[in-house]
């Protein structure tokens, strides 16, 4: 049976150029009809996916776009002939190279699973097994069914190394995982996948965790690769971005059911759908929309920018020379890893700055500074001129309440054990000690102003989805009425759409209630919709500061450039055209290099002899912008 | 993908009487599962015996009643005589009042310090929760059986000192758990925020960490029971326990145990007691479990 199955999978691989070269070809790879997957009791089931009918032609990559709960993942899976516990395919069929993937026996399966079929998960991270060398995993799967040789089996590694672009792909494979980093982690993912040559691989939200200048690298090597190997792809993702720059065909799904589908460039120049319209939106809005932002700014009074006194006087958060880090401290009472170096920063009333930087680069380490969880080893924060004490537990309630975060993780940061009730109370009391009915009314009144239904109140953060969770959150910030709310990657871990509505919130608060943000982010896009000033950390240290936009000035950092453009645009050849930077080892953070740019390795424009040699000067623009770098304002 | 929330939750939302009820860290939101009534049923049939006990023995416990050893069930000895001819029934009964009293009360209070004594070396600066851990890891360096056996030596056999034994023994294992769960917890984000708001240190022990960590000691409040039930039968086995004539249901089954082979109702039956009451226990204990979690929050403890 294998051996059979082998030879006709070699004997499809061979007439695939013919078959794909041929528009009519009456057999596609996939076929997938009528699919419909349930879960809970046979009684009353709730249908996960709806008749969803699609076919991927051999050498064609299709794309499966929808938001969290889509069941574009639930589609995925079930190409390889696995539900998740609780759901069971219940109707329609599915064809994978004339293989009806529902009629298999277990054991037909598991074989169905080795050859045909190859799965890219999201977190590479936790799909390698930490103990054992990326080699002996890349060709684990090939080894066990004795498709080759040992040797033959490396070399055909390294060669897939090569085409996605690792480094070093003669010795990659000795080291250890934790010693890459994610996106050479998701690269060898796919060269473990690839491994078997598979007749359809599954890409299930590849780039979704990995930063923008990596995902740039990662999608590269799996273009590059699909095209050398004619591989009949499934993508599934969320951002439409992504999809342009790889996908030939895209399905839209929605809550289960197809909403659209056609050639990329069709569903994405002229959607027919409503919702692919709404998914389209949430995409539009981190590409440039400064002209569109300009009113926010001007009631807000902060882009007017009053000179000298008044100017002082709006300030509300004052961060100079702050420099922190983890590990002990040495004689100089700096720590022996440094996070932050030496950064200042200002926040006037009703501001919003937007602090972006990839992962790394010291962001959330500020966050968690500013609010006082940890402890700087130099440098002063001044709240309204007022210095606050280095750690939270000595400022005062007054000063805790004026100055509220909202995390990443919106449901790690809610108590599992506590009513939505209990957890909007609990700020109201401590601060303004509301009880009974005046608190009871005052939740009513926070959970409408983020615009959720006040039955929640009675629920527990497990029975909400991950946008209402960051509304409440949002919500038990807002409780403490502050001056400032400290936003520590609100939106990541949302879907486009989910996160394009907080970022509305954001700003519709800040409208309303004059609230001043620290927007600390990776995405530009969400600087962009509710920010006016921006500050670009790297590597610890704020290479640039100014208003919004800097992002688009001409003479901006070159890491600025290189984070803006790193951004997806909804246009398939973008891929092809934007500047590559690859990510190379971070300069060391320890006190004696601090002075240099940290910038250096990576950056395009470097000067010999002196960007290596002298720490760079800080420029300043007429617009109040400050840029750290060496080059002339012309030349970077 | 998380599916938003299923159409269960929403339902008995709708039912939920009322926007705002009193946040209380456990709400009855549906009843307990078919097997945790089932170990409420033995729970309580148990704690019930052990409580009447005296007052609806038909014979003195102690008393020799019948001339027949191992005698099988009869109208006089419902569940026969044992290895002296004394009645069954009015053993048990009172072997059940040890049982439960003596060892439930150990369990609860070895889980009751170690969860406390936990809570407060996670929440507590780093000195408190050296001496907390290094302490009780030189307790539970002592075998279990041979400290009992030093603190009967040394205090003599009484009740008070077969409890304390008891608890004792196994406070250990239950301050590790404890421990390791709540400096776990202490860490989450939610615990941060509580402290970014300046909450009080008893605050974030009782309100954030606390509840968060029932559940787990629950489970291994049903193991620390058993462990109690068996060393307090070892304990009545070399004669150190509970002190004849009297006898809790460890030491019936070990006193009777020559009629085993005649297959004797009187060691059959204290084993089948010590049984459904573990069990009973236990049920009860995963059935709470459940029904306190939140759908979808995850598997059992």
């Amino acid at each position: 049976m294998s051996l059979h199955s082998g030879r006709r999978a070699q004997a499809a691989r061979n007439g695939a150029g013919a078959a794909a070269e041929s528009s009519a070809d009456n057999h596609p790879q996939v076929l997938v009809k009528n699919l419909r997957v349930v879960a809970g009791s046979p009684g009353t089931p709730s249908v996960l996916v709806n008749d969803v009918s699609f076919a991927i032609a051999r050498g064609e990559v299709l794309a499966l776009i929808g938001e969290s709960g889509s069941g574009k993942t639930t589609v995925a899976l079930s190409l390889m002939g696995h539900t998740r516990a609780g759901c069971r395919i219940s109707g329609g069929s599915i064809e994978v190279c004339g293989t009806d993937v529902l009629s298999l026996r277990p054991r037909e399966i598991l074989e169905h699973r080795r050859r045909r079929v190859a799965y890219i998960a999201q977190s590479a991270a936790a799909a390698f097994n930490p103990a054992r060398r990326i080699m002996d995993q890349v060709i684990e799967t090939t080894m066990i069914r004795r498709l080759m040789t040992g040797s033959a089996a490396r070399e055909k590694a390294v060669t897939l190394f090569r085409s996605l672009a690792l480094p070093d792909p003669q010795h990659i494979g000795a080291r250890y995982p934790h010693q890459l980093s994610g996106g050479q982690l998701q690269r060898l993912l796919a060269a473990m996948a690839l491994m078997s040559d598979p007749e359809l691989v599954i890409l299930d939200e590849p780039t979704t965790a990995l930063d923008v200048t990596t995902q740039i690298e990662v999608l590269r090597a799996f273009k590059r690769v699909i095209g050398e190997r004619r591989a009949t792809a499934l993508y599934v993702a969320h951002d439409l971005a992504v999809v342009a720059q790889i996908a030939d065909r895209v399905v839209v799904l929605n809550s289960g059911q197809v909403r659209e589908s056609g050639p990329t460039m069709q569903v994405l120049g002229a959607p027919r759908d409503a919702y692919t319209r709404t998914l389209l939106s949430a995409v539009a809005r981190r590409v440039a929309q400064s002209v569109a932002q300009e009113p926010v700014v001007a009631t807000s009074g902060a882009s007017s920018r009053p000179p000298g006194e008044d100017n002082r006087r709006q300030l509300l958060l004052a961060v100079e020379g702050l420099t922190a880090g983890y590990g002990k401290a040495n004689d100089q009472g700096l720590p022996s890893s440094l996070a932050l170096l030496d950064i200042s920063l200002a926040v006037r009333r009703g501001a919003a700055l937007g602090v972006i930087g990839e992962s790394g680069s010291g962001k959330s380490t500020l966050a968690r500074v500013l609010a006082g969880i940890m402890a700087p080893a130099r440098g002063t924060i001044r709240l309204q001129g007022e210095l606050l004490e280095p750690r939270m537990e000595r400022r005062s309630r007054e000063q805790l309440r004026r100055i509220q975060i909202v995390f990443q993780h919106a449901d790690a940061a809610l108590n599992p054990a506590h009513t939505v009730a209990h957890i909007l109370g609990r700020p109201l009391k401590l601060y303004f000690g509301l009880r009974g009915a005046a608190r009871d009314e005052r939740i009513a009144h926070l959970l409408d102003v983020v615009h959720l239904d006040r039955s929640i109140a009675a629920r527990r953060p497990p029975e909400l989805s991950g946008g209402q969770k960051q509304r409440v959150n949002l919500a038990r910030a807002l409780a403490a009425q502050p001056d400032l709310i400290l936003c520590d990657e609100v939106t990541s871990a949302l879907d486009a759409v989910v996160g394009a509505a907080i970022l509305d919130l954001l700003a519709e608060l800040r409208r309303e209630l004059g609230l001043s943000y620290v927007l600390i982010t990776h995405d530009v896009g969400a600087v962009r919709a509710i920010c006016d000033e921006v500050a670009v950390l790297y590597a610890g240290q704020t290479v640039e500061t100014g208003p919004l936009q800097r992002l688009d000035a001409a003479n901006c950092h070159p890491y600025t450039r290189l984070l803006v453009s790193s951004v997806p645009e909804l246009r398939s050849d973008w891929l092809e055209g934007v500047a590559s930077a690859s990510p190379g080892p971070a300069m060391p953070a320890t006190a004696s290099s601090k002075d240099l740019c940290r910038f250096l390795p990576r950056c395009p424009v470097r000067i010999e002899g002196r960007c290596d040699q002298q720490p760079p000067p800080l420029n300043r623009t007429q617009q109040g912008a400050q840029i750290l770098c060496h080059q002339p304002a012309n030349r970077r | 993908m998380n599916s938003p929330a299923t159409p269960k939750a929403r339902s008995e939302l709708a039912a939920s009487p009322g926007w705002l009820s009193p946040a209380r860290w456990r709400r009855r939101r549906n009843a307990l599962p078919a097997s945790g009534r089932i170990g409420l049923a033995l729970v309580l049939f148990w704690a019930l015996l052990a409580l009447l006990g005296p007052w609806v023995i038909p014979h003195p416990p102690g008393a020799v009643v019948s001339t027949t050893v191992f005698a099988p069930m009869s109208l006089r000895f419902p569940l026969g005589t044992d290895y002296l001819g004394r009645d069954m029934l009015s053993r048990i009964l009172i072997g059940a009042r040890y049982t439960v009293g003596l060892a439930l009360a150990a369990a609860v209070a070895a889980s009751a310090t170690g969860t406390v004594l936990g809570l407060l070396a996670a929440i507590s600066g780093r000195w408190v929760d050296e001496l907390l851990s290094r302490l009780l890891d030189a307790l539970i360096c002592i075998p279990s059986m041979i400290f009992a056996l030093i603190m009967v030596a040394v205090f003599g056999s009484s009740l008070p000192i077969l409890l304390l034994t008891a608890a004792l023994g196994y406070v250990a294992g239950a301050f590790r758990i404890a421990r390791s769960l709540a400096v776990n917890l202490s860490v989450s984000d939610y615990v941060e925020a509580a402290r970014v708001r300046g909450e009080g240190r008893l605050h974030i022990a009782c309100v954030e960490i606390l509840p968060n960590m029932v559940h787990p000691m629950l489970a291994d409040f049903g193991l620390r029971f058993m462990f109690i039930v068996l060393m307090l039968s070892g304990l009545s086995f070399l004669g150190l326990g509970v002190q004849p004539p009297a006898a809790d249901l460890g030491s019936l089954i070990r006193e009777n145990l020559s009629g085993l082979g005649d297959g004797a109702a009187a060691v059959l039956l204290p084993a089948i007691a010590v049984a459904t009451l573990t069990i009973g226990v236990n049920l009860l204990i995963d059935g709470l479990a459940d029904h306190g979690r939140p759908e979808g929050g995850g598997g059992k403890a």
